[in-house]
């Protein structure tokens, strides 16, 4: 009975409410930040299904090297440097952004992408070598599924580095705009969303490779 | 220079495939002259093709969906005649290579470019309105996602004319889809054809749960969503949730192909079965994604056309949202004889047993929505009717092989076939063709024809089960499934019954097109003038029918579940005219969608024929051509109060006209 009321009293407070009730349905960039969180959530899936694909076939090198004797956790810890401090700097953009601070938030996103370009290039880098000595994705199974791993976070990385050049030329263009922000918000969670893919590549992939 | 196309890759020798092609040509030449002979190209493209309005997106959803029903049906009946005419030792006229790439377009086709289709159309067209929205929450992606869909589309009929399609089965099992056994363009056809319309199907289905999440009518709480929003809601979460598998087990299998890679292969320690599991983890999720929106929309038509609210709304959400979460444990009932051991298959026979559970519990609900209502037995009621009595028996042979024991005898043989075609006609198809019986009113403005409709009704159930009851009898006999040739006498009696069936459902599609035909033509008589055709409950019927573009000149206010029935009882009418209008914010259309996908079409293409200069340039034109809408910042407008005040007085005026 108390519920009921409290249902009809909350109705009239709607019906209140909806005088007041703006007429048209602008986004105030809600809509899209939760649209992105929902696609990133499958994205987060999309990680999964090749996890579970390394995790069952990392055994199986074919007679061909193994996660010990290819990786080395020092260059590795430096790629995952390169992309924590990215993490921050973006952050730092964020809030120079929400300061409506534009030559900062521009030079944050500056270095970010610098910091991005470096973790791009120390992944090729290792690819490359991998792939000189023989160990390419045809190798075996287990490189198969090393490469595609890895790969896709890098192929993310990479079109997350394209979003940030877009997105300052946008800035540069029309300045750090409602729409701007939003776009800047959208591209912070994805950067933040791969910096914790990459904490599972490096824990999954090469720790636990190095160490089994 | 064009990769592997050359000029042999045109099937001439194949007269079959020849006359499907020239038929093609001819139809797509005659619709090219006729709009072009009616100058409609620019009405076409600027209201049409360009649009971001989410009824204009669904009606071409399913358009789509009808036209490659009718392909995939042509399948169906060249398996039936192949099978009933080759089962006495002949060889039929199917040899192997084209009746094992038919059997595999007919799965492709009918569930990724039929039934995804028509399901995504009914849910753009009806969602919106059903919450009280404008638009979806992202106008111009729901176009994208159409064209993403439509190229996908594209594709597999271009599979057709040039090269091959896969011969592996719908879903490509590896190794056969592997280079070494499918060395051909056919399984590449397959696997980018999938791959753009499931990128499609994605950003659709982001889409759609933030329109239903952000955008319903004040007061429209969850719990007083109406059942096929829900639904939608539902489906659309799990399509979120597996399609990225989907993407990615499609992909592992192209770099298996491209690049040499050893994901599933025989040698270099791959895992064939890891594709088996990883597939089916999207694809038992999928067969729900399908059938809960039709559960949504027999739920509808029940409470409509019994004049009642639905029972157990409550239960129905919950019931639904059960499925939703169980749908994901299931999976490896697919291959039970894959050799899991046996905890692992009693594990998910028995999970696949609890699904059976709110699954009835909804049957009971619809049940007692009839009990002492005012049943009208339209064509919408009889789907319904026809739906209740044939999933019923899909679902009980689907629990027989949920034993299994049972399955190691009935794996792989035409016992499954008919079972899921049980289901799946019965369920999904059913429940489609209601929906767009049920919804056609709304989307076009006047109804379709009934006798033809009841018509089409009595032939596709007669059909069914003259079609599909004898292949449960041949999988208990052991006939397995996709087979091109046997000697067989007692089979082959079965097989013709089975054809004979197909024929019947023949007479059903015919009744259904001719259907919409003598509607079209006597659109004047079957006018909907009022919006609210069949005294319907909830927020769509609260529009004229064709809504107004921008659908709701005020946002309605909802108050209890069934919100339109509600306000008729208090007003004892629908909407009222205003004295004044706002004015009112909508989207511009825009060609960045039909573009896009246009370029993702030809990049498939180039990628399937390894014409490697054409999928970079493709690929770099598609990434200019996203970019550079992101430039566009003339998006949306405001349409003005005068507008919206005389559209609504146009319909206020026939409304009063009809009384």
């Amino acid at each position: 009975m108390s519920n009921a009321h409290s249902v009809a009293a909350a109705d009239a407070a709607l019906l209140n409410a909806v005088e007041a009730h703006d007429e048209h349905h602008h986004d105030d960039g809600s809509k899209t930040t939760l649209g992105f969180w929902i696609y990133l959530m499958s994205d987060c899936i999309l990680f999964a299904a090749v996890f579970a694909a390394f995790a069952v076939l990392r055994g199986q090198t074919a007679g061909g090297p193994d996660a010990k004797e290819l990786f080395s956790l020092p260059y590795v810890a430096g790629e995952t440097a390169f992309l924590l401090v990215s993490s921050f700097t973006y952050g730092m953009a964020m809030i120079a952004a929400e300061k409506q601070k534009q030559s900062a938030t521009l030079r944050w996103l500056g270095v970010t992408l610098l910091l991005g370009l470096g973790f791009m290039f120390m992944e090729l880098h290792e690819f490359a070598e991998l792939i000189g000595e023989g160990a390419g994705p045809d190798r075996s199974a287990f490189l198969s599924s090393f490469f595609t791993l890895v790969g896709t976070h890098g192929l993310h990385v990479l079109s997350g580095m394209v979003w940030m050049v877009t997105l300052i030329a946008h800035v540069l263009r029309r300045g750090l705009t409602h729409a701007n922000i939003v776009r800047l918000t959208c591209l912070s969670l994805f950067w933040h969303f791969l910096d914790i893919v990459w904490i599972g590549v490096f824990t999954i992939v090469y720790l636990s490779g190095v160490a089994a | 220079m064009f990769g592997k196309l050359t000029l042999e890759a045109i099937p001439y020798h194949e007269p079959i495939i020849m006359g499907a092609v020239a038929m093609m040509v001819l139809g797509g030449a005659a619709l090219f002259a006729g709009i072009t002979f009616f100058r409609l190209w620019g009405p076409l493209w600027s209201k049409w093709l360009t649009s971001v309005d989410h009824k204009n997106i669904g009606i071409m959803y399913i358009i789509l969906a009808l036209v490659m029903l009718l392909r995939g049906f042509a399948d169906a009946v060249m398996m039936r005649t192949q099978q009933a005419m080759a089962s006495t030792g002949a060889a039929g006229p199917l040899p192997p290579e084209h009746f094992d790439q038919i059997f595999t377009a007919h799965g492709v086709i009918m569930i990724f470019f039929m039934a995804m289709p028509f399901m995504v159309g009914l849910m753009n067209i009806v969602v919106p309105l059903q919450i009280g929205a404008r638009d979806v929450a992202f106008p111009y992606l729901n176009n994208l996602s159409f064209w993403l869909t439509a190229a996908g589309a594209l594709l597999i009929n271009i599979s057709l004319a040039v090269g091959e399609f896969a011969r592996t089965g719908w879903l490509a099992y590896p190794p056969l889809s592997e280079l070494q056994y499918s060395p051909g363009v056919g399984v590449d056809y397959y696997l980018w054809a999938l791959q753009i319309s499931g990128v499609g199907t994605l950003l659709a289905g982001v889409n759609m749960i933030t329109t239903i999440l952000k955008m319903r009518a004040p007061g429209m709480t969850l719990m007083r969503m109406p059942i096929f929003t829900w639904t939608t809601l539902c489906s659309n979460m799990l399509i979120v949730a597996a399609f990225p598998i989907l993407t990615a087990t499609l992909a592992m299998l192209s770099l298996d192909r491209y690049l040499g890679m050893h994901f599933f292969t025989n040698d270099g320690g791959g895992n064939a079965m890891m594709y088996v599991n990883l597939i089916w983890a999207w694809g038992h999720p999928e067969v729900y994604i399908l059938v809960l929106p039709a559960f949504g929309i027999f739920s509808e038509v029940i409470s409509t056309f019994s004049s009642k609210k639905l029972f157990g709304y409550t239960s129905m959400v919950y019931a639904t949202v059960c499925i939703t979460v169980l749908s994901f444990i299931v999976w490896l009932h697919h291959f039970f004889t894959m050799g899991a051991g046996a905890n692992v298959n009693a594990f998910f026979g028995i999970s696949t047993m609890i699904i059976s559970i709110p699954t009835g519990a909804k049957i009971f609900n619809w049940l007692f929505t009839m009990y002492r209502g005012r049943v009208q037995f339209t064509v919408p009621v009889l789907w319904t009717l026809g739906f209740m009595v044939t999933f019923v028996i899909g679902g009980m042979t689907g629990v027989l092989m949920a034993v299994p024991a049972a399955d190691f005898v009935l794996h792989n043989s035409l016992f499954l076939i008919a079972h899921f075609h049980n289901v799946i006609i019965g369920g999904v198809l059913f429940g489609y063709l209601a929906g767009f019986t049920y919804w056609f009113p709304k989307a076009f403005g006047f109804k379709l024809n009934e006798t033809l409709g009841k018509v089409s009704f009595w032939c596709w159930l007669v059909g069914f089960y003259l079609a599909f009851m004898p292949l449960y009898a041949l999988g208990l006999m052991g006939m397995t499934r996709r087979m091109n040739h046997v000697d067989n006498v007692v089979w082959h009696n079965y097989l013709l019954v089975a054809a004979l069936g197909a024929a019947v459902i023949a007479c059903g599609i015919g009744a259904f097109v001719l259907q919409i035909l003598v509607s079209v033509l006597n659109r004047k008589a079957l006018r909907d003038l009022t919006g609210d055709p069949w005294n319907g409950r909830t927020l769509e019927w609260a529009t004229s029918s064709p809504p107004a573009f921008y659908n709701f000149a005020v946002d309605p206010v909802v108050t209890s579940r069934d919100a339109f029935w509600e306000q008729k009882q208090t007003t004892g009418a629908g909407l009222q005219p205003l004295p004044a209008y706002g004015k009112i914010h909508m989207p511009h259309n825009t060609g960045t969608g039909v573009i896009l996908g246009g370029f993702i079409a030809v990049l498939g293409f180039a990628l399937i024929w390894h014409i490697w200069w054409l999928a970079v340039a493709a690929f770099a034109a598609a990434v200019a051509v996203g970019i550079g809408h992101t430039f566009n910042e003339n998006r949306d407008y405001y349409v003005p109060s005068e507008t919206v005040a005389e559209t609504e007085g146009k319909y206020f005026k026939q409304l009063t006209s009809q009384v």
